[in-house]
């Protein structure tokens, strides 16, 4: 069976950012995802709830595209969590339309990944500081899906990262279309990077 | 003409000396009148003047000052009055007609002339007592609106008192009137009826020789007749008027329909004033409101004014002379008698506090009516000649003394109450106060935003066109021309939080924010601009809120062509926004070195600016290279490893001293 999918891009410099340009390019062709570029669609952060909860009735997997800013997401995300999450929708009483989807972050951070050990820069790993959007899922009854990230993703396109990130993107999305993403296996790396895909999705 | 230019121009001299300074000094303005008018009695006997005469043409001010209080009241308001209207009117007016009887038959007065006295004296000022109490802002207080339905009654009591009257003749001044009128000397010439325009006047009575069934039909067809005019036909007879476009046409027809209603009541021997009043209430509803208002008062105004003066030198101080301490003696004992009434009515009605001496102090004089009705009994022949004129002057000093009692109720009483610890809630004032200046394309979207959210706003357009069209889809208008002081006064400028100026005309638009920002600082004014000098123009006279009437639809429409080339949509939301801080910047920038009466090109200094402010956008543009970090994307920007080790040395160093 498949799973229904949404992809929400969200980052306020499009342009100025080479992960996510081809991440997006990507996931695109990917069949049978829904593709809504948060920035494009509500550049005055109207949101329009409504079509937002309906999106979220009608899709299985809810799949932030993002960069980290200040250890969270870019401000329109938060706007959209505080409207699209309502009481009586999201959570609380008759909040349980959400009952059973999975959220999952794809995050690009601009420190490597040494920083985020107990001795790097940052002192925590990286799954610490999404606490709150792990929370935020947990309160509406949804799997909180280990995040696929990029690392140093400032330092990626030199390095060479970038394409194979991009590429891996796109086998993650199909999987997760395809019911093929094990999930428990996810949950105990904590953070999914490209080299991790081969073990968690299966044929 | 001689005469009246000299007339008019004591009368003016008198009250535009005499009512600043009694206003300077707290007196108030009716006291400045009264005090006018004294001063220049002894003038206006030399000049051999008929007070009287003028008198009863200026007692027309108090239908024009009933009228407007009418269209203050809405009808739902008037029917909520209904209890205070009769119980406590009625009481006042029944309980001091017996009390001041009792007091004039132990006088030795004859039982007739007692009740003539008593109804004489029961009546109160309304002319001095509104005009105080809108002067004061006490109108809506409890105190207020207790004695604005006391002096409501009393007018509708002047009319079967007017009835009663006749039946009290004394036969023996009956028989000398008689031999007297055979001479062509009547006691009539005392009359008030032979001057014309007396607002009580009788001999325009066209239904007395009627059945009396007949009379009732006509007056309750007269009752109609204004009921039914004032809500049918005032809508289209302003439309037909505004095709002239002439201002002064709006003020003739208000005139004229007040006039109008006074003649009709008139005819049909009902009191002028109470017609007014019934017209006012009915047009209370009309979008034409403030208008009718902002015509009507000045002329109310002078009217007044002129009768308190009248009053003031109607005072016959030989008599006073003569009889000082009799005559001083009964109107302190009257004015203590109704005060004693009054009192014990704000008891039994539950006014409280402040309230009640307001109610007690204000209506314990005689008023206006008591003339009128004096005239018409000497005529009548009920009350003699002799004691109408000691009468006459208890009346004028009564009035006299009431801004004095008002001055004691102001130092004295009302601090106390004030001050006490079981002081009465202040009333919440209803939310609102928003003025918006004309409803075309521009005011209609601000007042479509602020009925929306709740808010009440008041309307003024002057487009008989745009008022049919607005009603149609039920906006509460008011038509009229916003940029006349005295509509804006009108539409409760004084009491308004917000004025959104959104008519065309440039001019008016600086003229009317000019006036309002000078005289009412208290308002937030929120102007529209036609364009960019204009906005320098609307600085210069005050206004902080300025809003360009295309610069909005400019940038959206500069926006979607960003979009349209194929910009992102947020990022052409920070672009327009830019642009729009770049934009009031440069304004500003340039506000400050604008001339308002010297042109652009010829204001170096201007130009100096403005040719900077270019430069040094076109220095940035080629500097070119707008990171995601330049001035329109700030945003997050990730920490660099220089910013990194000086935090991680910091930590370190934190964790070996700990």
């Amino acid at each position: 069976m498949l799973a229904k999918l949404i992809v929400y891009y969200a980052h306020p410099g499009q342009r100025f950012s080479r992960a996510n340009e081809a991440m997006v390019a990507a996931c695109r062709p990917v069949e049978g995802v829904t593709f809504v570029d948060l920035y494009a669609e509500y550049p005055r952060f109207n949101i329009d709830i409504e079509r937002e909860q309906q999106r979220l009735i009608d899709h299985d997997v809810i799949l932030f595209q993002c960069p980290l800013f200040w250890y969270s997401t870019p401000a329109l995300v938060k706007e959209w969590i505080d409207l699209t999450l309502e009481h009586g929708f999201a959570y609380g009483a008759g909040g349980d339309r959400l009952d059973g989807k999975v959220m999952m972050f794809a995050l690009t951070a601009a420190g490597p990944a040494e920083a985020y050990t107990p001795n790097g820069y940052q002192h925590y790993p990286l799954r610490t500081f999404l606490t709150p959007l792990e929370r935020t899922a947990g309160l509406c009854q949804m799997r909180f899906a280990a995040p696929y990230a990029l690392y140093g993703s400032l330092l990626a396109a030199d390095d060479g990262r970038i394409p194979p990130h991009a590429e891996g993107y796109r086998r993650l999305l199909t999987a997760l279309r395809d019911d093929a993403y094990d999930f428990e296996r996810a949950d105990s790396l904590g953070i999914v990077e490209v080299g991790h895909l081969d073990s968690l999705i299966g044929d | 003409m001689g005469d009246f230019l000299l007339l008019s121009f004591i009368f003016l001299c008198a009250g535009v000396i005499a009512v600043p300074i009694a206003s300077r000094l707290g007196l108030g303005s009716v006291l400045g009148y009264l005090i006018a008018g004294i001063a220049i009695s002894p003038l206006l006997a030399a000049l051999n003047v008929d007070v009287i005469a003028i008198q009863h043409f200026a007692e027309f001010g108090v239908v024009m000052m009933l009228f407007l209080v009418g269209l203050e009241l809405e009808p739902k308001l008037l029917w909520g009055m209904r209890n205070r209207l009769l119980g406590l009117g009625g009481l006042q007016v029944g309980l001091t007609i017996a009390a001041v009887m009792g007091v004039a038959m132990i006088l030795g007065q004859p039982w007739t002339v007692a009740l003539a006295i008593g109804f004489v004296l029961a009546l109160s000022s309304t002319a001095i007592v509104l005009q105080t109490l809108n002067e004061k802002g006490l109108m809506k207080s409890d105190g207020g609106q207790s004695s604005f339905s006391v002096l409501l009654f009393q007018d509708i009591a002047v009319i079967p008192i007017l009835a009663i009257l006749p039946l009290l003749v004394l036969p023996e001044l009956a028989d000398a009137a008689h031999g007297a009128a055979a001479d062509g000397h009547g006691a009539a010439d005392h009359g008030a009826d032979d001057h014309g325009g007396d607002s009580h006047g009788t001999n325009l009575n066209m239904i007395a020789s009627l059945p009396a069934w007949a009379q009732v039909l006509a007056t309750l067809g007269a009752i109609a007749a204004v009921v039914l005019i004032g809500s049918l036909a005032t809508r289209p007879l302003f439309r037909f008027i505004a095709w002239a476009r002439l201002r002064e046409l709006f003020t003739a027809a208000a005139l004229l329909g007040v006039i109008g209603i006074a003649l009709l009541m008139t005819l049909v021997g009902l009191s002028p004033a109470l017609g007014a009043f019934l017209a006012g209430v009915v047009l209370a509803n009309s979008e034409y409101r403030h208008e009718l208002e902002s015509d009507i008062d000045p002329f109310r105004g002078l009217l007044l004014g002129l009768f308190f003066i009248t009053v003031g030198a109607s005072v016959d101080f030989e008599l006073l002379g003569a009889n000082l301490a009799p005559i001083l003696g009964l109107t302190l004992g009257l004015m203590a008698l109704k005060a004693l009434i009054l009192f014990a009515l704000a008891f039994v009605f539950r006014i409280r506090g402040a309230d009640r001496w307001l109610f007690t102090l204000g209506l314990a004089q005689a008023g206006e009516f008591g003339f009128v009705l004096l005239s018409f009994t000497t005529q009548n022949n009920v009350i003699p000649q002799a004691v109408a004129d000691q009468l006459l002057l208890i009346v004028a000093l009564s009035m006299l003394l009431t801004p004095l009692l008002f001055i004691l109720f102001d130092r004295v009483i009302a601090p106390r109450f004030s001050a006490g610890q079981d002081r009465e809630p202040d009333e919440i004032t209803p939310e609102g106060g928003i003025i918006i200046a004309g409803h075309g394309r521009f005011g209609g979207i601000v007042n479509r935003m602020m009925r929306g959210a709740g808010h009440d706003t008041t309307v003024l357009d002057f487009s008989s066109e745009q008022l049919e069209l607005l009603r149609a889809f039920d906006v509460k208008v008011f038509f009229g021309d916003a940029t006349r002081p005295d509509l804006i006064h009108a539409a409760g400028i004084e009491d308004a939080r917000i004025l959104v100026i959104c008519i065309d005309d440039k001019a008016q638009i600086t003229e009317l924010a000019r006036h309002v920002c000078k005289h009412h600082p208290h308002v937030h004014v929120i102007a529209r601009a036609v364009d960019r000098q204009h906005v320098y123009e609307l600085y210069a006279v005050g206004v902080r809120d300025i809003i360009r009437e295309t610069f909005d639809s400019g940038v959206r429409a500069g926006r979607c062509a960003f979009e349209a080339l194929g910009v992102h949509p947020f990022e052409a939301e920070r672009l327009a926004r830019q642009f729009a801080q770049d934009d009031r910047y440069a304004m500003r920038e340039l506000a400050s070195v604008y001339k308002a009466d010297v042109p652009i090109q010829d204001n170096p200094e201007y130009v100096e600016k403005a040719k900077a402010i270019r430069e040094e956008r076109e220095a940035e543009l080629k500097r070119g290279g707008r990171g995601f970090n330049s001035r329109s994307d700030r945003g997050w920007a990730p920490p660099t490893l220089k910013d990194v080790e000086v935090v991680t040395e910091a930590d370190e160093e934190e964790r070996h001293e700990g």
